[in-house]
């Protein structure tokens, strides 16, 4: 039993470790100028627990095997514990839980610490049952006052949000239901809920934040490869969760300036 | 005033405490002392009800400080209005009862202390029980004054005052939803209330002597218990008022 | 006439006296354990139902027919709820506690009978009344266990959030009522009821846990009291504590200028205690039966006691953790995952000392220690999952991803129960007089110990993927669709899994009617419940009060006549 007990508990330690190493289902390639130093910190945090794991995993079957009772009549060892081996054992756990937090802090500041740059790209992201809308500020780089009152989730578009067309600012204003963004320049984030609490997650942008109703919520990240990257809601907001996903284009600037032109145009001809 | 029964060195045979012995005997234990922990004398049973008292007045306090911090965060919390997309405060400050709420804190002050006069005075009928018979020993002058009915009396006063008090909030326009300021005096001054509502329902258990059957003693312990948590209702309520009165 | 108003020796006559509406911690606590066996089994039933949804959504079952995605939601927090209310606060803590904590320090019974009765029938109804959400129109809630508003705060947010939030609320509020009156009764119990010698630092480890595990329920469930009140005012008075202004489907709520972090605030301040409340009473049961199996003294008894007591302060101050993504200062990120850090040092400290408790024994592998070695395999697997989630710039992949209920089901679902399992097997001859199958016992171990490692370590690569959770279906975010064949993989493991619990179930009905006789001391254990009779008898200790003159963990103590020493032993064992 005592050696049944060493080999699962070793097998169970080993083929999960394997999985981890072997990357199996992993972290999507990240695609934002975060990505590298999240990773890396992902990756120390790896290593270092991973050794933790399987050190304690392989030590507690070890002992139940070589210190089974097997019919030998001698006692157990009569120790009361170890002072000099408790201090040891819990400055080097403080030294290395610290420690690993202290690392990845000045990522954290970098990412969270500071508001967005000057001329990062501004995209309101608004969260509502069940789907994203997103809005761009336009030539004129204000966004227009939007009114609870004219929210109309039906029409879509500049309703859904509930834009007021008396504003001059929100004349500009362009309303999609992707969102897309210009390369290797920072962009910003603004994000609202309109009911509920929602969660922007972009995975490959190691990107994610609650979208909570009564605050507008200013974040910032900075994509650096070209592609489509689905946009997926990470905060239980009602039935219709699981289907509350998005796309996110990440594009040449010039495909961006083309793409916000080509709006303007349509509102041109709706005005 | 019963005090924790000091520990008592008892001769406990030297045996491993992880010190590997270089510690002498350890001293006392549970209640050294006491002949049986389960079934303890009177003074063991009033200790253990205000240890009791003590430790239940705590998450009664939690709750107190729980709404506290939801004030103080609500008031100064700016709220996004969407339509100027500007940060607001909105907080409303009401027109408080005060005249009202201050007639029900002396109301409430003195109920503290007649059920400080109620306690000592069942203290004393216990404690001069067995010398009744004996000629010549008084249990005091007001040993028939009716502390305890006083007690009840003003404390149920004191609620039908606090609800005036609600009348006149409700005349001048402030109801529960009328705004985050109003919805607090509501939510603190009822919650207080519900408490002292128990109060006044665990003196009318000590009261009622007929009824219940209760030996001296035990209607002692509820009358001593009670009257220490009175008195906590009766600070709680102090601080209710002034965390309304200043800070609104 | 002092005996029978303060519950004394005499034992009650009647049915309902005895057993109903009993006044001896020792039905009670078996009252709250067989109502925590129920809970438990919903709770199961509800995660199989989950688990076959979740692979194939269009299923149609018996007697239930389609489950649509509200429908998982609530099966998805009624599971939770349940789960954590009803089986993990209440079994190791109300059940086991209750039964053993004044056995232990030897008193004959909870410093409040009366008191203590009625905490059981209040968890009693409160558990009626979540079971009741199912029944109401509209269903039970679909907002979480843990109840964020605005979604829990407005009824038209979703099916289930109106009449079935309600009841959820109020079923809590009786809950944190009930706990509040056990708490009391577990401290002033342990403060003033202790038998002469039992000093503090002689308890037993699992007495130590549930003194603690009190104090934190004494200060937690006041906060969740008052966020409940708080909601139910929110839904049924208009007040806004919680819900800004703002419209669901078009429609505005009529709240303004409430603040859902408010909620998440109060909330996880009681949360995170909860968790810890928990898992300790679990701890204390692994360090006595390691103890008790190795043949050894727990390794570290003071730093044991020092490690809880950290561990419980430290609980309160790492709440924010739950609420790195939430829209909370960056700043106080970082101070709570700091605190998150710290918090990980008392719990390794634990680990080390099982481990070194186990170093140089005499392992003696029967049921109860079965579980107990598994207890500190899935707790390390558990734990060691937390320090990633501890890091802000890490929990932005990771928050609300599977990766999340990895770590909280390794370590309440899994440990946490492996040490009601424990306990279970350790003392069920001492509360039924009889042994349980050991054979059936260790299939069971088997079928729970590689089961529940196969259904959540596969949890951590979901959320690595970036799988997000409660989600009701998989079938619309594109880049789950890799991710379903292990998704598949857990569901067919819970299916085992689960099969596995039918063993325990019938060993443990079967052993009380006709497991083989105990005698009162079956594991050669040292603590004070091994010396009276088995079952006890109703004062505990059959009218005499014990002196203790021991330690808890007298083993393989040298020179002794036997490996054994028991704390009540007045032979005096020299040491080194």
């Amino acid at each position: 039993m005592g050696f049944v007990l060493l080999a699962v508990i070793w097998l169970i330690t080993l083929i999960s470790t394997y999985f981890f190493i072997a990357k199996t289902w992993w972290l999507p390639a990240g695609a934002s100028a975060a990505a590298a130093s999240i990773d890396h910190q992902f990756a120390v945090t790896f290593v270092l627990m991973g050794v933790i794991f399987v050190a304690a995993q392989m030590a507690l079957g070890y002992l139940v095997w070589r210190y089974r009772a097997n019919g030998s009549t001698g006692r157990a060892s009569y120790s009361h514990g170890n002072t000099k081996l408790e201090i040891i054992w819990t400055t080097l756990t403080i030294i290395l839980f610290v420690g690993l937090n202290l690392i990845g802090s000045p990522i954290w500041a970098a990412e969270r610490f500071r508001p967005a740059v000057g001329d990062a790209t501004r995209v309101e992201v608004t969260g509502m049952q069940f789907a994203w809308y997103f809005r761009y500020p336009g030539p004129d780089g204000k966004f227009g006052t939007t009114r609870p009152e004219l929210v109309d989730p039906s029409s879509g578009g500049e309703a859904a949000l509930g834009l007021d067309p008396k504003d001059p600012a929100s004349k500009d204003d362009i309303v999609t239901g992707i969102m897309e963004v210009p390369v290797n320049r920072e962009v910003e984030v603004i994000l609202r809920a309109h009911d509920v609490i929602h969660s922007f997650f972009v995975p490959a942008m190691r990107f994610k934040q609650d979208a909570v109703p009564g605050l507008a919520i200013h974040m910032h990240f900075t994509p650096t490869d070209v592609g489509s990257y689905e946009i997926a809601c990470a905060e239980l907001c009602g039935l219709g969760h699981y289907k509350m996903h998005g796309i996110l284009k990440v594009v040449s600037q010039s495909e961006f300036d083309e793409w916000i032109a080509a709006h303007e145009a349509d509102k041109q001809q709706q005005q | 005033m019963a005090t924790l029964s000091p520990t008592i060195p008892a001769q406990v045979p030297a045996t491993s405490r992880g010190d590997r012995g270089n510690r002498p005997p350890i001293a006392g234990g549970g209640d050294g002392g006491r002949p049986d922990p389960g079934l303890p004398d009177y003074s063991g049973r009033l200790r253990r009800a205000r240890l009791g008292l003590g430790i239940a007045l705590t998450p009664i306090l939690m709750l107190f400080v729980s709404f506290t911090s939801a004030y103080v965060v609500r008031q100064g919390l700016p709220t996004l209005d969407p339509t100027t997309n500007q940060v607001v405060h909105d907080w409303l400050p009401v027109q408080l009862p005060t005249a009202l709420f201050l007639i029900n804190t002396v109301v409430l002050l003195a109920s503290s202390v007649t059920v400080e006069f109620a306690r000592r005075q069942f203290a004393r009928k216990v404690a001069l029980e067995p010398l009744q018979s004996i000629p010549g020993v008084s249990l005091g002058a007001d040993k028939d004054f009716p502390w305890l009915g006083v007690t009840i009396v003003l404390g149920i006063g004191f609620l039908t005052g606090q609800w005036l008090a609600w009348r006149e909030l409700r005349a001048s326009g402030f109801f529960v939803a009328t705004g985050p300021s109003s919805s607090f005096v509501y939510l603190l001054t009822g919650t207080h209330a519900v408490h002292l509502l128990g109060g006044v329902l665990a003196l009318l258990v000590a009261g009622s002597t007929v009824v219940l059957h209760r030996s001296l003693v035990s209607r002692r312990i509820v009358v001593d218990v009670t009257a220490w948590y009175w008195h906590f209702m009766a600070l709680l309520w102090i601080y209710i008022l002034a965390l309304l009165e200043l800070a609104h | 006439m002092v005996a029978q108003e303060f519950h004394g020796h005499a034992a009650p006559q009647g049915f309902i006296r005895k057993y109903v509406f009993s006044l001896d911690h020792k039905v009670i606590g078996m009252q709250y354990y067989f109502l925590a066996l129920t809970a438990v089994f919903v709770g199961m039933f509800l995660s199989l139902l989950m688990r076959i949804h979740l692979i194939w959504p269009s299923a149609s079952l018996p007697l239930i027919g389609e489950i649509k995605p509200e429908t998982y939601l609530s099966l998805l927090t009624m599971h939770g709820t349940i789960m954590v209310f009803f089986v993990l606060t209440t079994a190791p803590q109300s059940g086991f506690g209750n039964y053993f904590l004044p056995i232990q320090i030897g008193a004959p019974d909870m410093a409040f009978p009366v008191l203590n009765m009625l905490s059981f029938w209040t968890t009693f109804v409160a558990y009626l009344v979540m079971l009741s959400a199912f029944f109401v129109v509209g269903g039970a809630p679909l907002h979480g266990w843990t109840g964020y508003a605005p979604l829990s705060a407005l009824p038209s947010s979703g099916p289930g959030e109106g009449l079935g939030a309600d009841l959820w609320i109020i079923s809590i509020a009786l809950f944190c009522i009930a706990s509040l009156m056990g708490a009391l009764n577990f401290i002033t119990t342990t403060l003033d009821m202790r038998a002469k010698g039992m000093t503090l630092m002689r308890m037993p480890l699992t007495c130590w846990s549930w003194f603690i595990t009190a104090i934190l329920g004494l200060l937690a469930f006041g906060v969740l009291l008052s966020a409940g009140i708080l909601l139910l005012m929110d839904r049924n008075f208009g007040t806004s504590f919680f819900v800004p202004l703002g419209t669901v489907n078009g429609q505005l709520t009529g709240h303004k200028g409430g603040s859902p972090l408010l909620w998440q605030h109060l909330f996880w301040f009681f949360g995170h205690p909860e968790v810890y409340i928990a898992i300790l009473p679990g701890m204390g049961v692994a360090s006595q039966v390691l103890s008790t199996f190795s043949r050894k003294p727990i390794f570290g008894y003071k730093a044991m006691v020092y490690a809880m007591l950290a561990i419980g302060l430290l609980g309160f101050m790492v709440w924010g953790h739950h609420m790195f993504m939430s829209g909370m200062s960056p700043y106080s990120a970082f101070a709570f995952s700091v605190m998150t850090m710290a918090i990980g040092v008392p719990s390794a400290i634990k680990t080390f000392n099982w481990l070194g408790t186990l170093w140089g024994g005499r392992i003696r592998l029967s049921s109860p220690m079965l579980f107990a070695i598994g207890f500190v395999s899935l707790f390390v697997s558990g734990g060691i999952s937390g320090p990633f989630l501890a890091q802000p710039v890490l929990d932005i992949q990771l928050h609300d991803t599977y990766f999340v209920p990895a770590h909280f089901h390794l370590i309440m679902g899994v440990a946490a129960i492996f040490g009601i399992f424990a306990a279970t097997y350790y003392w069920f001859p001492k509360m039924f007089g009889r042994m349980m199958n050991e054979t059936l016992a260790c299939w069971h171990f088997w079928f729970s110990f590689i089961g529940t490692y196969a259904i959540f370590m596969p949890m951590h690569y979901l959320g690595m993927a970036g799988h997000p959770r409660r989600y009701s279906q998989l079938t619309e975010v594109s880049y789950l669709k890799p991710l379903m064949p292990l998704q598949k993989f857990i569901t067919y493991a819970a299916f085992v899994t689960i099969a596995g619990q039918l063993i325990f179930l019938w060993n443990l009905f079967s052993s009380m009617r006709s497991g083989k006789k105990a005698t009162d001391n079956p594991w050669e254990a040292t603590t004070l419940e091994w010396t009276t009779t088995t079952p006890p008898p109703h004062d505990n200790f059959g009218g005499h009060t014990p002196v203790v003159h021991h330690g808890p963990y007298e083993y393989g103590v040298p020179g002794a006549p036997r490996d054994y020493v028991m704390q009540n032993d007045p032979a005096t064992v020299a040491t080194h």
